[in-house]
Order: structure tokens, then C-alpha cells, then sequence
């Protein structure tokens, strides 16, 4: 017979089982989320494709002709999309994951369960539309008849990294928003900016060689850096130091992210 | 043999379901719009004092206005016992299941479950309106704590039980709310586990279905699981439970069996108002203060429609000359309609002794939600109070807006709204002319 002991300024003991046990949890919202994402959308999940695409076509119109970036030569387009994927993903799992516990709000107030599940599976659909995504890397490396190099085995753990980030940032801005509803104009912000900073419609190289290290400490930088030579090669290679800092970046968001989600999960049914 | 009921028993330990020691939730009021509390003034602390933080808890929890939910709250429940809480609005009823659902942790004390827990504080959480009820029993199933493999097994039960099998593939929006309601529970009462919590979930939902619910809880019940019972309805909580804990001011006030425990709750409702409406200048104790259906028969629930006949029983200890009566029945967002003295001039010439004074509401025309019945006592000189306008009895109105005929796409929703409904007439601009009222349609 299971036994459960609530008790007062102590998290319960079974909290990483029940993790364990809600895992079906996990599936059930992502599920939910995306039957309900494109439910009354006329082009449905067709915004996957559009929404990267324009933005790519945007940004190569923007740094590649007007701003006449360096190449190195790929293709612009290929060069932008490479970086809009990763950028795409995180920035759409930061504003969903963010808002999903306040979405939330009259299940947390009303069940139990690993509040865990709602973040993880809000940054989980994101993934989906971010694989979506990813398909059209194929007719386009077929148009601009530029095939993957072999680094493209190294995708995996750039893919990885993406998600730690994006699940970090997650846990973050999510348990944060419960209190602190300043994160809705928040969010929006750093959106916005973080496609400025984060070298998605240019080459990290561009910065200045004494600015890398410090540019590196957004984990972007490594991760949309990573994204580019892994699937594109580059006779530059990859600038290794950013993608440790940005390794280093990812535990520490998702570490801490675990942390501060964990401490005022308890009250989240009080506050929200 | 043991002694079920003795505490001291060497087996007791082992056959305890659930055990509360101590138990106590405080909440800090105001906490939100307090003004050391939004992001701002979080990181001017942060700056001004980076190691604030380092503070304990305690030091920084001391500030506020605390309040206690529930306090020095200590409880056993045996396995297999089906226990009925009882007691006023705020008295911690609630703040107990979510301290037991683990929605919210205690401040202090402890409680310890054996035994898989499954609780029912609301129908139909996690229903997402634009899901069909397929979907819907999927997902709702999960959050309530369902494995895949067992939703599926118990599918074609669930949906037997919802009586809402061509509907399945309709999105639950379009549902009327008592077919939400049918397939909300239906969901629920096939968890299985083996302490089941169940708050005031029943107030929705028609006569018929909530004696189906109630039979499902009592073959629950039957079968040897633990049941906690939230319930204002007590005919409901005095059917199906054992054991009454009546819970007061966030405290224990009484626990056994209980028809002692309803008879005693429901005395003290009446002695305590008689009580605290004594005013020593008149000398007017307010026994009890009943509700009726128009059959005559003592309830706390009524049907839009139904006549609510509202019975004071008083004791006037000296001769009150033209006393000036207001009854009021108040809703979500006030009062909703009152019978005053003031305003139809008619009165008692005196009250003398014991009597009682009724009045009836005819046909309320009041959607399904909870009410309070609230009084007020004026001597003849009108500006003297007798008894204060207070609360003196609750009621709520169940039943299925679709058997009035109402078919709004967002019925459940909408029906929180503005309780009392008056007959109206749509005129549309094609010359279409619909009538609207709370009458049940004739089968």
C-alpha cells in the first residue's frame, strides 16, 4: 500500500516518482495543446512553415542585400533558416512555457499533479512545430543544391541543447509569472531583442574577435553557431569556446530553473 | 474483539487511512495588493539589501495580516469510513481537501495518507471546451491521475454512465451543462483508488442524475473505500456518510455520528443566531431559521421556479410592538430580491412569546447557484435595530438550464452570471420574436 506523507516546509519525498508516474500526464497536454493549437486557423499547421519562412525571406532580405553580411559562402536563405530554427523554437517555448502555468491556472488550483508536466509539455509542443519546421531544411538544401556535411551527426546534441535551454527558461519565466505578471510585457521584450542579439539573420563571426567570448555568454550564440556548422559545415569551423560557455549556459538555466520552479511550486495554488 | 470506535486499539494504527496531526494553513490577506509585494519592490529589495534573502522565512512572514484557514486541526479516519465534513463558509472545509489533494501544503502539522487518493474538488477540471468528449475523457482522466491503458478499459463504462454516447465526437462547448456535468462525474467515478475526496460537486447537475452520483458514491462507499463528503446538501451528507467531523472557525468543533453532528450543526446555526440577535433592549431570540419547498418539506436545495418559503421561529421574551421584518436572498453579486416591511407597509401588530413568521418567495426565478438568506429585524421606530441584516440560512438551486429550454453554446459558463433571470422577448431584425423564461419546458 502506498503511503503518503504531507508535512509541513518539507517537500514530499516522492515528488520525482510521481514525476514517474504522471509521465502519461505529459503526453495528455501536449496532446491537448496541439489539438486545440489550430483548431478555427484556416491554414492550420501550415503556420509552422510560414511564420520561419517569411521570417527567413525578412532577414535575408534585411542583413544579407541591404546589409551585404558575409556568407562564407552558403546561401543566404540557407545561412538565415539554419539560425531561425533554433531561434524559432526557443523564443516560441519562451512565450508559450511562460504563460502556460497562468493558462493553467483552474488546474493547478483544483488537482494534483507534478506541476512540472504543464511547463515541460508547453516547451514539448514547441519542439513539434520546431520538427515541422526542420522539414523544409530538405527542398531547400535540394534548391540551392547544397547538401548536409558530416558534422551533421553532431545535430543531436545542438537539438539537446536548444531544449535545455528553451525547458530552463521555461521553468523560469513560468514559475516567475505566477507572482509576477510583469513577465507578459517581459517576455515580448526579449523576444524581441534576442533575435537582434543572437546571430540568427547573421554570422557570429561578424562580432568583433575580443566581443566573442563575451557575446558567447548568450547560449544562442553557441547553439545557433552549433545549428550552422553542424548542418551547413563551414571551412571556418566552429568557434569551440562558445559552444562550452553555452553548454556550461544550458545546465545552469536548467539547474537553477529546477530549483526555483521547485521552491514555489508549493504556493502556486495560494498565488496564482 | 477490538473496539472499532477506540482509539487505543493495537490494530488502530494500521487500519488508519488518513492521519492529521496538528494540522495548520495560514494565509497572509492582502498579500497580492500589499505594497512591499510586486515585481518592483522585489528588486529594489534585491538591491538595496542583495542578502535580504538570507533572512529566515519566519522573520519576513511576520509581517502582513495573517490569517489561519485552518488551526490545531488533529483527525483519524479509518479505513473503509465514509465521513461527511460539515460547517459554515470559511470554517476550513475546503482548505482541509486541498491540504489532503496536495493542491496546497500545510504551514505546520502534518498529515500522513495510506492508500491511493483520487479527489473530486470540481466537475470537469481540465475540460477544454473546444476538445470533443472523446478527447475529453482522455485528458480529464489523466489529470485526475488515469493511465492510458486504464481510460481505455474503462471507456465504454464511462461513456455508458454519461448517457451522452452520440455526442461523443461533438466538441464540449456545444454540450448542454448537464451533459457536461453527466460526463464529468462519469469520468471521476471510475477512478478507483482507494480514499476518495469529493467537495460540493453535486450542486450542478438535475435531480435524477445527482441520485445517479450519489448511488455511485454509496457502491463506493459500500465496497470498503474511505470517502471524505463536502456537502451543504446534509440529506445527501446524512444518506451516504457514517461519521460527521464539523469543522469551525478552522478548527474541530465536533466529530461522531452523524445525525448528532447534523442535528447539532444545524441547532447551533439557530442558537447561534439566537444568540448574537438577542439585543437586551427587545428581547427577540431568533430560534431557527427554516427553508421549504412549496410541498412543505425542509430543504437547502431548490429548482429554478420552485417557491422558497422561508420560516422564522422566534421567542419574543418581552411584548415588540410593530416590528419591521426584511428578508433578502443574496446571490453571487448581492442581493437579489427581498421581502421588506419597509417598503409593502404590512406587519405584525406585536410579537409576544414564541410564533412563527413566514414568507414566501413565489416561483424564484434564479439560476443554479449558491444563495444566502439574509434578515433584518427594525423596531416601530424604523431607525432602531432590532437584529442587524445578516445571514441566516443558505440555500442553492440545482438542475439543467436545457430542461428550460436554454441551448447557449456557452451555458456552463455563462450560468455563473446574473442570478436572477425575469421573463424577456428577443425581437431580431428579421421580425422573429423568441420569448425567454426559467420555466421547465413540459415533456
Amino acid at each position: 500500500m502506498t503511503e503518503l506523507l504531507i508535512e509541513a516546509g518539507r517537500t514530499e519525498r516522492q515528488y520525482w516518482m510521481d514525476l514517474w508516474r504522471y509521465r502519461e500526464l505529459f503526453y495528455f497536454l501536449a496532446w491537448r495543446d496541439l489539438l486545440v493549437r489550430y483548431k478555427q486557423t484556416f491554414v492550420g499547421v501550415g503556420w509552422s512553415l510560414i511564420r520561419p519562412l517569411l521570417t527567413m525571406v525578412v532577414l535575408t532580405v534585411v542583413f544579407g542585400k541591404l546589409g551585404k553580411m558575409p556568407s562564407g559562402g552558403v546561401p543566404y536563405p540557407l545561412l538565415v533558416f539554419c539560425g531561425m530554427l533554433p531561434w524559432q523554437f526557443f523564443s516560441t517555448a519562451m512565450a508559450e512555457s511562460g504563460n502556460s502555468l497562468v493558462m493553467n491556472s483552474n488546474l493547478i488550483s483544483k488537482v494534483y499533479f507534478p506541476r512540472l508536466a504543464i511547463t515541460f509539455s508547453s516547451v514539448s509542443v514547441s519542439f513539434v512545430d520546431f520538427v515541422i519546421s526542420a522539414v523544409f531544411l530538405v527542398p531547400l538544401m535540394v534548391w540551392y543544391r547544397y547538401p548536409p556535411s558530416a558534422t551533421v551527426l553532431f545535430l543531436p546534441l545542438f537539438v539537446l541543447l536548444v531544449f535545455g535551454a528553451s525547458l530552463g527558461v521555461g521553468l523560469w519565466i513560468s514559475a516567475l509569472m505566477v507572482e509576477y505578471r510583469d513577465f507578459r510585457f517581459i517576455v515580448p521584450f526579449m523576444v524581441q531583442f534576442g533575435l537582434y542579439l543572437s546571430p540568427v539573420g547573421f554570422q557570429s563571426s561578424v562580432v568583433p574577435e575580443r566581443f566573442r567570448l563575451l557575446y558567447a555568454l548568450n547560449p544562442m550564440v553557441g547553439i545557433i553557431d552549433g545549428f550552422r556548422w553542424s548542418l551547413l559545415g563551414g571551412e571556418g569551423g566552429i568557434y569551440w569556446p562558445g559552444v562550452a560557455i553555452a553548454v556550461l549556459d544550458v545546465i545552469l538555466l536548467f539547474v537553477s530553473g529546477i530549483w526555483y520552479f521547485r521552491k514555489t511550486e508549493q504556493t502556486f495554488a495560494d498565488v496564482i | 474483539m477490538t473496539d472499532p470506535e477506540s482509539s487505543f486499539s493495537p490494530s488502530g494504527e494500521s487500519h488508519a487511512a488518513i492521519t492529521i496531526e496538528n494540522l495548520g494553513k495560514r494565509y497572509t490577506i492582502g498579500r497580492r495588493r500589499a505594497n512591499g509585494d510586486g515585481l518592483r519592490h522585489a528588486l529594489e529589495r534585491a538591491v538595496r539589501s542583495p542578502f535580504a534573502w538570507l533572512q529566515s522565512a519566519r522573520q519576513r512572514k511576520l509581517k502582513g495580516a495573517d490569517f489561519w484557514a485552518l488551526r490545531n486541526l488533529s483527525l483519524q479516519i479509518k479505513q473503509g469510513e465514509v465521513v461527511g465534513i460539515i460547517g459554515r463558509n470559511g470554517a476550513g472545509k475546503s482548505t482541509l481537501l486541498r491540504i489532503l489533494s496536495r493542491i496546497t501544503s500545510p504551514t505546520e502539522g502534518r498529515v500522513r495518507i495510506q492508500g491511493r487518493i483520487a479527489s473530486l474538488l470540481e466537475v470537469g477540471t481540465g475540460f477544454h471546451q473546444e476538445l470533443t468528449g472523446r478527447e475529453n475523457i482522455f485528458l480529464n482522466g489523466a489529470i485526475l491521475g488515469m493511465t492510458r491503458a486504464e481510460i481505455i478499459r474503462k471507456f465504454d463504462e464511462i461513456v455508458a454512465f454519461s448517457e451522452i454516447e452520440d455526442f461523443l465526437d461533438t466538441p464540449v462547448k456545444r454540450y448542454s451543462s448537464g451533459m457536461y456535468v453527466r460526463l464529468a462525474f462519469a469520468v471521476a467515478a471510475h477512478l478507483e483508488p482507494e480514499i476518495l475526496i469529493v467537495d460540493e460537486v453535486l450542486a450542478v447537475g438535475d435531480a435524477a442524475f445527482q441520485k445517479k452520483c450519489l448511488g455511485k458514491m454509496g457502491t463506493f462507499a459500500q465496497s470498503g473505500k474511505t470517502v471524505l463528503f463536502v456537502s451543504h446538501n446534509m440529506e445527501a451528507v446524512r444518506s451516504l456518510c457514517q461519521r460527521g467531523v464539523w469543522l469551525k472557525d478552522g478548527g474541530l468543533q465536533q466529530d461522531g455520528v452523524i445525525d448528532e453532528v447534523i442535528d447539532d450543526y444545524f441547532d447551533s446555526l439557530s442558537s447561534d443566531l439566537s444568540f448574537s440577535c438577542a439585543n437586551p433592549d427587545y428581547g427577540l431570540i431568533i430560534q431557527r431559521v427554516g427553508l421549504k419547498n412549496q410541498r412543505g418539506e425542509e430543504s437547502s436545495q431548490f429548482c429554478p421556479g420552485d417557491d422558497l418559503v422561508v420560516e422564522v421561529a422566534y421567542n419574543a421574551l418581552k411584548r415588540i410592538e410593530k416590528p419591521i421584518l426584511a428578508l433578502g436572498v443574496v446571490g453571487v453579486n448581492g442581493t437579489c430580491f427581498a421581502s421588506n416591511m419597509l417598503l409593502d407597509g404590512q406587519r405584525p401588530a406585536f410579537l409576544e412569546g414564541t410564533g412563527k413568521i413566514t414568507c414566501t418567495f413565489r416561483s424564484i426565478p434564479l439560476l443554479p447557484q449558491s444563495y444566502t438568506v439574509k434578515m433584518m429585524v427594525r423596531a416601530a421606530t424604523i431607525t432602531d435595530f432590532i437584529m442587524t441584516y445578516r445571514e441566516v440560512a443558505y440555500f442553492s438551486v440545482a438542475g439543467d438550464l436545457a430542461e428550460y429550454g436554454y441551448k447557449g453554446e456557452f451555458l456552463t459558463w455563462a450560468s455563473r452570471s446574473a442570478p436572477v433571470v425575469v421573463p424577456y422577448e428577443w425581437r431580431l431584425p428579421d421580425g422573429t420574436a423568441v420569448d425567454v423564461a426559467l420555466k421547465r419546458l413540459s415533456y
